[in-house]
């Protein structure tokens, strides 16, 4: 494993009466790339700035490398950020808006010369130095924003929703590159986005936020396949979400059926959270699957299908690669090991966020 | 726009006829006047007059002391406008007011206070006596000139200041300061050269009543110290001499114009960054 670089110690945040951040404990590691997602709201840019120094936390410590730099202003951080909106200097050309970091920094103008050359190259805009930053399009005003970034050769990069102005195609192949770029230059990157998509596709770890907190730390696969609580479930990809009981180890009845799971160590008879993720519903015909119902819906979206099947009272989300019509009679079939079992809430703050 | 071309044309009629009767004829006239003799005839005899010391002085003092009021306007307008954008939030509203309020008071009225304020036994020297300290000379000096001028004209800088100011994004200067930029980096290098536009319309727009004002001198002067202005409201309200009195305004509108071009040509090299 990598050595810790920043760690976030009991980081908590308001801006008047609105706590934004609370209970913030997070510990990144050098040349990583980890996503902060979460939907608008939970706090995840007001994290990136209290890392970047454009706040300071009310309460909790940054620790930069083992140094505590909780109050250290952004000019004296080996920290650069690349910002939403790139905020390029519209007055400065290409060349002038890379070079402002290390003239600042008091380099040779030879030094410059080269790093704007790597720079550019690194993010494939050979030549470009003395074009007008204001006519470059967004994808390449991005692009000049991270190369303006990287050329101070930082530790950490910042990345606060840096791809959402761009379109999606472009937005594809800015992913691949900033991957590129992070493992090129062994950069830390943190991003922050409420994209689960671009989360998934690019991190080595996320970082699920809510309302202030966060849900869980862990791989894109982690907290995709097991899901620590509802929200974490339901924010990232489709879920089916059911209230269940847990009647022993490895079996869990919901809907008044015991059936049998993988997930143990739950006292019995306790009240959880039943996760079913919609691409491992199997659809059979009527009585040969555990539960029986009618399709009430059916939406295709070029590579599958959304099937909503009522059964129970419940609408259940099916996705499947072959269409089924409407008022047809079905029965879903799920794996055991398909079904994730979640602990419910204990408090208000880790209520899922049903609006998101 | 909405309208066509011929619809426009017609809207525009009562402005044209009111610039061509307000505006282009009397300027004719004050040409015309400044470059003829009193028979009629083409001369330049008067604006020749410029170059006799009187006149001269009068031209040399009154550059000099718009010159001066106009970096005083600036040197004082950039705090000032930067305070007044970081707490644009919360109580700006009464602090750009208190230098708006001076826009609605006449400012014969307010330069007529300074009069008092400043003369041999105005409010200053009154509480210098009380203090058992010397009197002090203010006014009819060149400073009491130049502190009228600033009072008078220093919002006609704040205000195109400020707005420029506004309009720069606060995550650029987090750029900045995230570049390593310290506070008078970010200062130097970024607000000043976005804010160069409002710097040279606030420049105009003090500059050029600082440089024709005959009022501010007339009182804060006492008479004494002869502006441009003054020398002209003489010419044509005591030596009822229109001839000269024109000659040495056109003389100043070539100054003015002269400001003017060079402050548009510095608009126009910046004007990108506008957008």
């Amino acid at each position: 494993m990598e050595r810790e670089l920043i760690r976030l110690e009991n980081v908590a945040k308001s801006f008047g009466n609105l706590l934004v951040l609370d209970e913030i404990d997070l510990s990144i590691r050098e040349s990583e790339f980890i996503t902060l997602l979460g939907p608008s709201g939970c706090g995840k840019t007001t994290m990136l700035r209290i890392i970047g120094g454009f706040e300071t936390p009310d309460t909790g410590r940054v620790i930069f490398d083992g140094k505590d730099i909780t109050n250290l202003p952004p000019n004296r951080r080996p920290i650069n950020t690349v910002f939403q909106k790139y905020s390029l200097f519209s007055h400065m050309n290409v060349e002038e808006n890379i070079a402002f970091g290390p003239k600042i920094a008091g380099k040779s103008s030879d030094y410059i010369r080269d790093k704007i050359k790597y720079a550019l190259k690194l993010v494939n805009l050979e030549g470009y130095e003395k074009h007008d930053v204001t006519k470059l399009s967004g994808g390449q005003q991005q692009r000049i924003a991270i190369a303006r970034a990287v050329v101070n050769e930082p530790k950490v990069l910042l990345l606060d929703e840096p791809l959402s102005a761009l379109d999606l195609k472009l937005r594809r192949n800015m992913r691949r590159e900033l991957v590129r770029i992070n493992k090129e230059t062994g950069i830390t990157f943190i991003f922050v986005t409420h994209d689960q998509e671009e989360a998934l596709s690019m991190s080595d770890r996320v970082v699920v936020m809510n309302q202030g907190y966060i849900q869980q730390v862990g791989t894109p696969e982690n907290v995709y396949n097991e899901p620590e609580n509802a929200f974490v479930a339901d924010f990232i990809g489709d879920s089916n979400i059911i209230d269940g009981v847990m009647v022993r180890d490895k079996v869990v009845r919901i809907f008044g059926r015991e059936y049998p799971c993988v997930d143990e160590g739950f006292p019995a008879e306790c009240p959880v959270d039943v996760q079913i993720r919609p691409e491992d519903i199997k659809l059979a015909a009527p009585s040969e699957g555990a539960f029986n119902g009618v399709v009430t819906r059916v939406v295709f979206w070029g590579m599958s299908y959304d099937i909503n099947v009522e059964a129970d009272g419940f609408e259940w989300l099916v996705q499947s690669t072959t269409g089924r019509t409407v008022g047809e009679e079905v029965s879903l079939h799920v794996a055991p090991e398909n079904i994730q079992i979640m602990s419910k809430p204990q408090s208000e703050d880790e209520e899922v966020a049903h609006d998101v | 726009m909405m309208f066509n071309l011929n619809t426009r044309n017609f809207l525009l009629t009562p402005f044209l006829i009111w610039a061509g009767l307000f505006i282009f004829i009397p300027l004719v006239f004050i040409v015309w006047y400044g470059v003829t003799d009193y028979d009629g005839n083409f001369s330049l005899t008067n604006v020749g007059l410029i170059f006799e010391r009187g006149y001269l002085d009068a031209l040399e003092l009154s550059i000099a002391l718009a010159l001066i009021s106009t970096v005083i306007c600036l040197l004082l307008a950039y705090p000032l406008c930067l305070i007044l954008t970081e707490r644009r939030r919360d109580n700006s509203t009464i602090i750009s007011l208190l230098f708006i309020l001076p826009l609605w008071m006449n400012s014969l009225l307010s330069t007529m206070a300074w009069q008092t304020i400043l003369e041999g036994n105005g409010i200053i020297n009154q509480f210098m006596r009380l203090l058992s300290l010397p009197d002090l000379h203010m006014i009819n000096t060149e400073g009491a000139i130049v502190l009228g001028m600033v009072y008078n004209y220093l919002p006609y800088m704040v205000l195109p200041l400020y707005i420029s100011l506004t309009k720069i994004d606060k995550r650029i200067l987090e750029a900045a300061r995230d570049l390593g930029a310290n506070s008078w980096q970010t200062f130097t290098k970024i607000i000043l050269p976005l804010t160069i536009p409002g710097a040279i319309s606030g420049i105009t727009m003090v500059f050029i009543p600082a440089l024709t004002t005959f009022v501010i001198s007339a009182l804060l002067g006492g008479g004494k110290l002869l502006l441009i202005g003054n020398i002209i409201e003489q010419e044509f309200t005591f030596q009822y001499d229109w001839h000269v009195g024109c000659a040495l305004s056109v003389i100043l509108m070539v100054f003015i114009v002269l400001n003017m071009l060079l402050t548009a040509a510095f608009d126009t090299s910046h004007e990108e960054e506008d957008f």
